[in-house]
């Protein structure tokens, strides 16, 4: 096993456990918005596309690349927008309204 | 010098991702959460760019200017609608780490050593599979799909071949790398194993489904992870992931149903025990005046909102229900049930929406103890979740299942349509109560009209 692997294992298992904690403490009032957060937030794989897009080494992976750059900026531009728009309407009783 | 910078910029957008989650927890941090989240995932695309390997920007800023173009009308969509653009992102999530995959595969194939390739392999197939399964589960939400179980004989032992024979290509793709002929096949399996995956479940395991392919997709992206041996889209993966499953744990158990229930299981369709004709009952109906008088004696009043009130649209007369109450002095709470709606905390959110406080909002463990101390509980278009049978009918295929404890209260008051049985066709013996009433008609029209006797009693 290279040491890449070696320390992408750890590093995968550790934040596998702290997302269960963070995420057991997510009050179940959120959890909507929970799942439009870590829906933007898996738009990482952005990183990949981008650099699949950008680095144009066969026409085929210029295509590809491109196409999952859009794919995940659909997913961060409204994943965090309708997350912060949901957000918003959490009111407390006796603050705003009539 | 920007070379050593960018792992950096990487290590501060995992910590903003942690930061996120952890901010998200509770409604008074939320927002600083997203804005966090905005933040991590700005200095993960900024990181990238500024990446030597990349040679032509033009490609990747026309790509953002097309997801946004499609992004912002996708989070402008009513809350109603939210399942549905949920399942659809997870598709594009999915649909771009398989894509990535699948390039990387083209450009890297023979001389692949056997570690990223299996990366590559969990990549490419829980993308792909996702990715037909999410637009699957989209298309039963927005039902241009039949949302019932479309199933077939032999259907589990199919599809389990089906996964196990793409299992096996990427393994074998694992082994020998060059056998460039097997991929696209390896792609087709992945893509028809997601349509079949969904066919059978209907429309009530929507939540936990959704959940599900959250988890699905944060694997995907955490595989791309080992593929490029990047520890940010390992770490954002693994979050993703962890979240999605948790998600899943909760609504299954909220349904007193396993995993492989929820998959294979094709309920909905096994309603065979619960259609035994039951004995013509008498139910006891009212009209919304009659509903007035006693909601207007009432001092607790705890309201039961289902899918069947979103579906009504009534939402907001529910809300000036809550209001004019409240006004003449009841105390009116909001017992919500952890699968009301069509995915995780739905209800929740519809209500926000109409702008009920969330401080009225109360899980069905806190509210349970309230039942009987209740003078009305005002159930709007909710049904298998209030079904007393759940709790000592052993023959009722919902037995078993968590319930709020309606039957409890003083009087019971439903808002419903019809007679007709809900989601998972079953009786649901609460109607038939001494203390139950029936207030037969459209929840909009229904509440509405009881908002209006309220108001004209009161001036």
């Amino acid at each position: 096993m290279s040491a890449d692997l070696e320390l992408g294992l750890y590093v995968f298992v550790l934040a596998t456990f702290l997302g269960f904690q963070l995420i057991r403490r997510v009050s179940p009032l959120l959890h909507t918005p929970l799942m439009s957060l870590t829906n933007a937030i898996s738009a990482i794989a952005v990183v990949g596309s981008i650099l699949v897009a950008g680095e144009q080494k066969t026409e085929l992976s210029a295509v590809l690349g491109t196409l999952a750059v859009a794919c995940s900026m659909i997913n961060i531009v409204g994943g965090y927008l309708i997350t912060y728009r949901m957000l918003r309407m959490f009111r407390k009783s006796g603050k705003g309204g009539s | 010098m920007i070379d050593r910078a960018i792992p950096l910029i990487y290590f501060a957008a995992a910590v903003s991702f942690i930061l996120a989650l952890m901010w998200l927890s509770a409604v008074a941090t939320a927002r600083r959460g997203v804005l966090v989240g905005v933040a991590g995932m700005a200095l993960a695309v900024c990181g990238t760019l500024l990446r030597p390997e990349i040679v032509n920007y033009r490609w990747i800023a026309a790509a953002f200017v097309a997801g946004t173009v499609i992004g912002v009308p996708m989070a402008m969509m009513p809350m109603t609608a939210v399942p549905q653009r949920t399942a659809l992102s997870h598709a594009f999530g999915a649909l771009a780490a398989a894509l990535v995959g699948t390039a990387e595969y083209y450009l890297r194939a023979p001389g692949i050593d056997r570690f990223t390739m299996g990366a590559l392999s969990i990549e490419v197939l829980l993308g792909f599979l996702t990715f037909t399964a999410s637009l699957m589960a989209f298309g039963k939400l927005q039902e241009v799909l039949p949302t019932r179980p479309i199933t077939y004989r032999n259907q589990n032992v199919l599809n389990l071949s089906l996964f196990g024979l793409a299992a096996g290509a990427g393994a074998y793709l694992v082994a020998r790398p060059d056998t460039a002929w097997l991929f696209p096949l390896f792609i087709a399996m992945a893509l028809l194993f997601g349509v079949l995956l969904i066919l059978p479940i209907g429309g009530a395991d929507m939540p936990t489904v959704i959940s599900l392919l959250n988890s699905y997709a944060g694997l995907s992206a955490a595989a791309m992870g080992f593929v490029l041996n990047n520890k940010l889209l390992i770490i954002a993966g693994a979050l993703d992931g962890s979240s999605g499953f948790i998600l899943s744990v909760i609504m299954c158990r909220a349904m007193n149903r396993s995993f492989t229930n929820v998959l294979f299981g094709a309920f909905g369709q096994v309603q065979s025990a619960a259609v035994a004709e039951p004995e013509r009952r008498t139910v006891r109906s009212a009209t919304p005046e009659e509903a007035v008088d006693i909601l207007r004696a009432a001092n607790r009043v705890i309201v039961v909102p289902g899918y069947g009130m979103a579906v009504a649209q009534a939402q907001h007369k529910v809300r000036e229900l809550y209001d004019a109450l409240t006004k003449a002095g009841v105390d009116v709470k909001f017992a919500i049930h952890p699968v009301a709606g069509r995915m995780p905390g739905h209800m929740n959110v519809l209500l926000a929406e109409a702008d009920i406080p969330y401080d009225k909002l109360m899980e069905m463990d806190d509210v349970n103890s309230e039942f009987p101390q209740a003078d009305v509980a005002l159930v709007i278009g909710a049904n298998d979740v209030t079904n007393p049978a759940a709790r000592h009918d052993r023959g009722s295929p919902i037995y078993g299942m968590p319930i709020l404890d309606v039957d409890k209260a003083r009087t019971v008051m439903v808002v419903k349509r019809s007679m007709s049985p809900g989601f998972a066709g079953i009786e649901n013996e609460l109607y038939y109560m001494d203390r139950t009433l029936m207030v037969f008609g459209d929840a909009k029209a229904v509440v509405g009209g009881i908002v209006k006797e309220l108001a004209g009693g009161a001036g």
